[in-house]
């Protein structure tokens, strides 16, 4: 059945959307002007521009809102997300006690040029963040945190060395979709050296989607607002059912 | 100003346990040299430029002498031999030796008088130019009034110098004070300075003395059409300190981020080399008159902020020290912290409050640098904005050195021009609004703010103590820092240290450690 939605307001339906953006134009008349008519030809209805701010050097703030026409139909949609449940520190590792029996290993990097620790460490670290405990927290995990700028070949070296579950990388940094071509160099190599299969890959970021880490060949993406809880679930599971 | 009252017992058991852990590391400063100190000698001494493949002459240079195991006693007298020798400049030498025609260890050793002349007449020369640039810029914060405090900093990150030169003066013009051209990603571990402009880059663009010179001449531009001189900032950091800081000294950039703990910890530098080439970095921004910032904030960053706030306390101490065994006077001591504590947390903003108040107490004279919340930004930019907002409040009632503004998309890119206009209206408006709050309110003695407060510094003291005891570099290799471990002989960068022989000679050092007093 078919499900249309369109953008809230504060009526249904009524397709309002705040939007703000800079033009190179001058801040008066003729800048607000051609604001308005950038913002008809997205295809919104009735722009209003509520705000304009001089930048400098040429450069005008507009803050506006518009109305759209255009809508969604919920049936329709599909996404890939990760589909494990998600369980906590302890339920995890009674479900690797008894399920695997043995502990697993993961080894972590924020990889190449990408020097933003803080995305591998909100996931390994002991401490953790925003209250949920890191993997190396657990009992049954032995996580290995190689920290920042490790080379892919590094990466890959010493997971066969400790003949890894699970490979976890970081990418912070996205300008010019350096993330894209890291991860894609680290999965290239992988395949290269015959260790694609052997463990799981994983990739996370703050633009990072499952979606996307599929299209890459990993196994799986975790995007902003993923904690220790959502990755470690979803290794324990994955290893378990392959079993 | 809100005042705190802390336990001067402890604060001078602190000073003391740093001056001990800086002062135990003196042999290495005055015994050894690095590959990038001699190269800053070059660079001093006029020689500039690379070979068609991109190789930095200095480096060229430098490569050259260790790989004919000639550089114990420094470059500079073995440059200064082959001027003599064969009537040249310093930089007709260094292109002599990248064509492979000229050999410097087999050139002979000129008559003493003569080639201390010389080195004397080109180090005065270059000195003379570096005091101008210091002469510069006093002038004219006299004639378009000091800094404000706190300054507003933001920083320009396009990844090309042209495009940040755009950004920097809109920014300007929006009431930026202070200007920072973010560094491509791993920059930090080049063992060389790239040449020229670039226009390329991850997540900011190279470091080089010409996009130094671009970015200079732009704001001191907009300096002018504003009638408000505005600073330019940049990173000797990584592998190549004392170069950028030279670097920065010749093109008047105004302060320089100039922290080995950082490299150290944060990317695993060798311990030896960057304390080593931090002296050495420091004396050149102290003689330039260059304000150092530090990095302490990056402790919060890694570790929970409440639980480690000592280790910005306890770095903050050492770093105060080190500077003040390179000559660098304590208004210009940009020592860092951050407010990075979890936005969850109940009376996050008191705990806030006390952190950065402990560092202006300690540090009364230091231009503070107070870095945004980075860690609990998130997509939500109306909430990240909001909490900008709660540390520009904090920057203004404590009344710091310098404001590092937060931006409502930090945690999503590099500033896009509106941001950054946004950042600043957010920290204008506070500013103003709470200008003279604190004149208005005192702390109670038992107060939460206050007892904290004393409580992060002793435990500072503490840990100061018990590293003065161990030592810097075995406390290093333990993991007593950040919970990192760098053992002495780890790290990148190990193979540029050598030791001098009784030759050595560095006749830049020699006069700036006598202008300096030290």
């Amino acid at each position: 059945m078919k499900n249309i939605v369109k953008p809230y307001g504060d009526t249904l339906n009524d397709g309002k959307v705040q939007l703000s953006f800079a033009l190179p134009t001058s801040n008066d008349a003729r800048g607000k002007e051609a604001a308005r008519i950038l913002i008809l030809s997205m295809g919104f209805e009735d722009a209003e521009i509520t705000c304009m701010r001089d930048l400098g050097e040429g450069f005008t703030h507009f803050i506006a809102y518009g109305a759209t026409s255009a809508s969604v139909d919920l049936s329709k949609i599909k996404v890939k997300i990760v589909e494990t449940p998600v369980m906590d520190m302890t339920e995890t590792d009674r479900f690797i006690e008894e399920n695997i029996g043995r502990k697993l290993t993961v080894v972590g990097a924020c990889i190449e040029s990408d020097a933003h620790t803080v995305g591998i460490d909100a996931i390994m670290n002991m401490k953790g963040y925003s209250g949920r405990f890191g993997l190396e927290r657990y009992h049954q995990f032995n996580a290995v945190n190689m920290g920042a700028q490790v080379p892919s070949e590094e990466l890959l070296a010493k997971a066969r060395e400790l003949n890894a579950d699970a490979i976890l990388v970081s990418q912070v940094v996205t300008q010019k979709n350096i993330h894209v071509q890291n991860l894609t160099r680290l999965i290239e190599l992988a395949e290269a050296e015959g260790l694609r299969d052997k463990m799981l890959f994983i990739c996370g970021g703050p633009r990072l989607s499952h979606e996307l880490a599929i299209e890459l060949g990993y196994d799986a993406g975790f995007g902003t607002g993923s904690y220790a809880t959502d990755v470690g679930s979803y290794i324990a599971i994955t290893i378990a059912n392959k079993k | 100003m809100l005042k705190l009252v802390l336990d001067n017992s402890l604060v001078s058991r602190a000073r003391d346990a740093a001056a001990k852990i800086t002062g135990d590391l003196k042999w290495l400063f005055e015994s050894q040299s690095s590959v990038t100190i001699e190269r800053t000698v070059l660079r001093l001494m006029g020689i500039d430029g690379a070979t068609e493949d991109g190789k930095p002459l200095p480096n060229v240079v430098i490569d050259h002498l260790q790989e004919k195991s000639a550089l114990f006693s420094g470059a500079a007298i073995r440059i200064g031999n082959a001027m003599l020798k064969h009537g040249l400049s310093a930089q007709e030498v260094a292109e002599k030796v990248a064509a492979g025609e000229l050999d410097l260890s087999a050139v002979p050793a000129a008559e003493p008088q003569k080639l201390y002349e010389l080195l004397g007449k080109l180090s005065d020369e270059m000195l003379a130019h570096i005091r101008s640039q210091r002469e510069n810029r006093d002038s004219f914060f006299e004639k378009y009034g000091a800094r404000r405090q706190p300054a507003i900093y933001v920083i320009v990150a396009t990844g090309n110098i042209y495009e940040d030169a755009t950004q920097a003066r809109a920014a300007a013009y929006n009431g930026a004070d202070v200007i920072a051209v973010i560094r491509s990603t791993a920059q930090s571990l080049l063992d060389y300075v790239p040449y020229g402009a670039t226009t390329v880059g991850f997540g900011g663009t190279y470091a080089t003395q010409e996009n130094f010179r671009i970015m200079r001449k732009a704001l001191d531009e907009v300096s002018e059409e504003l009638g408000r001189y505005i600073s330019l900032t940049n990173y000797a950091s990584g592998l190549c300190m004392p170069e950028i800081a030279a670097m920065g000294a010749i093109e008047r950039l105004d302060l320089m981020l100039n922290d080995a703990m950082y490299g150290i910890l944060f990317r695993d530098i060798n311990p030896k080399r960057t304390l080593l080439d931090q002296y050495f970095a420091r004396m050149i921004n102290a003689f330039a008159g260059i304000e150092i910032q530090t990095g302490e904030d990056n402790y919060l960053t890694t570790s929970d902020a409440v639980e480690k706030a000592y280790t910005v306390t306890a770095s903050q101490l050492l770093n105060e020290s080190f500077a003040l065994l390179s000559g660098v006077k304590l208004n210009k001591m940009g020592l860092g912290h951050a407010y990075e504590i979890d936005p969850e947390m109940e009376d996050s903003f008191s705990y806030e409050l006390a952190h950065a108040l402990l560092t202006r107490t300690l540090f009364p004279d230091a231009p503070v640098k107070y870095m945004p919340p980075t860690k609990f930004a998130s997509g939500n930019i109306f909430k990240t904005h909001l909490m900008d907002a709660m540390f520009n409040f904090v920057g203004q009632l404590t009344n710091q050195g310098v404001q590092l503004l937060g931006m409502m998309t930090e945690a999503i890119h590099t500033p896009h021009l509106v941001d950054r206009s946004l950042a600043i209206e957010n920290a204008e408006y506070i500013f103003k609004a709470v200008k003279n709050l604190g004149d208005n309110l005192e702390l109670k003695p038992d107060s939460f703010v206050n007892n904290r407060a004393n409580s992060v510094l002793s435990e500072a003291t503490v840990f100061l103590e018990k590293v003065a005891k161990d030592g810097m570099f075995s406390a290093m290799a333990n993991g007593e820092f950040a919970d990192i471990r760098r053992p002495e002989t780890g790290g990148k960068g190990l193979d540029g240290v050598f030791q001098r022989d009784e030759n050595y000679y560095n006749p830049f050092m020699e006069k700036m450690k006598e202008e300096l007093g030290i």
